[in-house]
């Protein structure tokens, strides 16, 4: 076994193998071996590592210095006086790893500092297609403990009194579901691993199967010894095709040796388990439809009652749960059930993955305990808002949830005080807003999403979000009424007592958590026919303001042929004539046309 | 893997070749000079013997990193020794010899190799 002085660890998460970081590979183990470093160096790609924004990224162990957005030509510079010689290369490093000429090291960034990782554990410090770095770091040691020493209700009992509660959106007690499905009769039962994640904006899931996709292994291996099942699927969609891959290279991995298939770890206990494609629908997130698209048949949700746990996959007794879920039950079953209840709070233990998008500084994965403060997010891990501007709302739960103001920053984030504001956790999402978003226009956005995703099964959903859409688009263009308001409060609020699962009911969220909190927004809309954020382009108006010097190159790209003005003097928009197409703002080298 | 000592035993195993990337902040760190003379009067070969040596003995709070130019041309190659609680020890003019003595009495027995020290050496 060679031991290695270095590692280099190379982000190879979805974000930053789009920002080309399998070439940095390559040139990272080119470089070092024409040094004659390839014995005492190692590059290992990881797993994301969260702070996607300074993509790509590169730590090099055992200093752990956190390089950022390392380009192809810096490399040689990192193996030259890095690796060869020992000095960090500052200039490369991340701004937030120095501070007063001191160097930080990765632990001690402000950005993973204030964080708390149990699901994210080992993305970005092993290798995903290694199983021994897994195993390394206590890896079906969790599972081993349980086939050895425990038996299936032990296990429940730990789930169940650990207070984990499902990670993909409506916080269902995980261990409740677990007892369910154990107790349901039947000779074949199945785990479910729910990887459709289809939020906009969402990627905690992906990031779990792409950084350690053996934790979800050990999890559904853990779930059948308790509920008595030989079989798991993971439905995962192809758009996550690095996801797939590793997750494929994983159970290989774990069937070589003997972690999945006969007799496991010599207990006799059996366990394998399938992937399953996705087209990406967003509605297979939802537990029938994705069973049903699982057995082959159209991807559509139906009644419940039976619930999954009695009536299942092929009829039979399944227990479904969600990516993140999984991932934290291997350390649950490790530390004990005293050590997750010790994180979070007391009706939401543990921590929860959210994806920071929208107008933030850090964009990326955050993992932190549950209550949280949404201030210390936004701020103290996300590092505020981008160019000065104020925040405004943050979206949470996507196209489910709702948007939380600045009045309620101070809110520790959990499932029950989020329902309590009108939005939800859904599986994580966080859509920060800053004051040039629209809120009217966010929950068109939202809607346009659903109405797209709906699958027409039921009318409420299928019609209903159309209608609301239709509504939502009129408002934004300045042909709405006053009527139009309540219109759309009554819908939505019918939509969400009669659609028949879970996308139908959360659909309106977005429209009445912004109707509730910005219904000024919407009354400018249809009463002043203005928007005050300056988003909605039909109720605005282009304006030439005195930094004109005249120059004629707005009038000369305009269609309409409505800016008049002579040379060298200030020009003048006809607002009667003008399309809104903004190609004069874009000619103008002096800044001077604005949105009004 | 037939049974859990064997699932132990890999562990034991891979968590050696890993080590370096857990977050630690105490135990001792050995940090040998790299630059280009460090490396031309045989920085290498010592940094590589010391790695050889935790390894062998399993010395698991014990990491070996590198660093620039300390300054001491002359004195190369050089390693410092920092151990929690105790001044930085500067050891110079290594060779294979005198650095597999400094493990055994400084390092796991915590007794200063005081001939070898910079100090002694000036």
């Amino acid at each position: 076994m060679n031991i290695y002085r270095s590692h280099v660890l190379i982000c190879g998460g979805t974000g930053c193998t789009s920002s080309k970081s399998d070439k940095l590979q390559k040139e990272f183990q080119n470089l070092i071996q024409k040094k004659d470093l390839d014995k005492e160096v190692k590059v290992v790609r990881t797993g994301c590592f969260g702070l996607c924004e300074a993509g790509p990224i590169v730590i090099v162990y055992p200093e752990g210095s956190f390089y950022s957005q390392i380009k192809l030509e810096d490399v040689e510079e990192i193996v030259e006086e890095h690796l060869l010689k020992g000095v960090v290369v500052k200039r490369l490093l991340y701004k937030g790893a120095i501070s007063e000429e001191a160097i930080k090291s990765i632990y001690e960034v402000d950005f993973y500092k204030k964080q708390e990782r149990i699901a994210l554990k080992n993305c970005g410090v092993i290798s995903p297609e290694d199983i021994y770095e897994y195993i390394a770091f206590d890896g079906y040691m969790g599972l081993a403990k349980a086939l050895t020493e425990m038996s299936p209700e032990e296990v429940i009992k730990v789930v169940t009194e650990s207070g984990l509660r499902g990670r993909g959106g409506a916080g269902f007690p995980t261990g409740l579901k677990w007892n369910f499905a154990a107790k349901a009769t039947g000779n074949e039962k199945y785990v479910l691993c729910n990887a459709d994640e289809g939020d906009p904006g969402a990627f905690m899931d992906r990031s779990i199967l792409e950084g350690d996709p053996h934790s979800v292994i050990e999890a559904m291996s853990l779930a059948g010894y308790a509920i008595g099942s030989n079989q798991g699927y993971v439905y995962v969609r192809a758009e996550y095709p690095i996801a797939v891959q590793r997750l494929q290279i994983a159970i290989n991995q774990a069937r070589e040796k003997g972690l999945l298939g006969k007799n496991i770890l010599g207990t006799g206990f059996d366990f394998d388990m399938e992937i399953r494609l996705g087209a990406g629908a967003f509605v297979c997130g939802e537990e029938t439809a994705l069973i049903a698209s699982i057995e082959g048949e159209r991807g559509m949700p139906r009644n419940k009652p039976p619930f999954p746990a009695n009536k299942g996959l092929w009829q039979k007794p399944s227990l479904i749960n969600n990516v993140e879920t999984y991932a934290n039950i291997p350390q649950i079953m490790l530390k004990g059930v005293d050590w997750f209840k010790s994180i979070g709070t007391e009706k939401s233990s543990g921590t929860k993955v959210f994806a920071l998008g929208g107008k933030i500084e850090n964009t990326g994965l955050v993992e932190i305990p549950m209550g949280t403060p949404l201030r210390k997010v936004i701020y103290d891990i996300g590092g505020g808002i981008p160019n000065g501007k104020e925040f405004k709302a943050v979206q949470t739960g996507g196209p489910s949830g709702g948007c939380i103001t600045a009045d309620h920053l101070d809110t520790p984030i959990d499932f029950d005080s989020l329902v309590a504001l009108g939005s939800m956790m859904g599986s994580g999402g966080m859509i920060v807003m800053d004051e040039d978003n629209c809120m009217v226009d966010i929950a068109r956005f939202f809607l346009d999403f659903t109405v797209e995703e709906s699958c027409g099964k039921c009318n409420p959903c299928r019609e209903g979000t159309q209608r609301m859409l239709e509504i939502l688009e009129r408002i934004t263009e300045g042909k709405g009424e006053v009527e139009d308001i309540d219109k759309l409060e009554r819908l939505a609020k019918t939509i969400k007592d009669t659609s028949l699962c879970g996308l139908g009911q959360t659909a309106p969220n977005p429209v009445l958590s912004t109707l509730k909190y910005f219904r000024h927004e919407y009354e400018a809309h249809v009463i002043d026919k203005t928007c005050p954020a300056g988003q909605c382009k039909a109720l605005l108006d282009y304006f030439i303001t005195d930094k004109c010097k005249g120059c004629t190159k707005c009038a000369r790209v305009c269609p309409s042929s409505c800016i008049t003005g002579k040379v060298k003097e200030i020009h003048s928009i006809n607002n009667k004539l003008c399309i809104k197409c903004g190609a004069c703002m874009e000619a103008c080298p002096f800044d001077a046309i604005i949105l009004k | 893997m037939k049974s859990i000592e064997e699932l132990r035993k890999v562990k034991e195993e891979s968590l050696k070749r890993i080590n370096l990337r857990k977050d630690r902040e105490e135990g001792t760190r050995i940090v040998v000079s790299m630059d280009t003379c460090g490396i031309a009067a045989g920085a290498r070969s010592i940094l590589m013997s010391l790695l050889d040596e935790v390894n062998k003995r399993d010395l698991k709070d014990v990491t070996v990193t590198q660093t620039g130019c300390i300054g001491a041309c002359n004195l190369e190659p050089v390693f410092e020794v920092y151990k929690p609680g105790e001044e930085k020890v500067t050891y110079v003019h290594m060779t294979l010899e005198k650095a597999k003595q400094v493990m055994e009495e400084h390092i796991i027995n915590g007794k200063i190799v005081q001939e070898y020290t910079i100090g002694s050496n000036q």
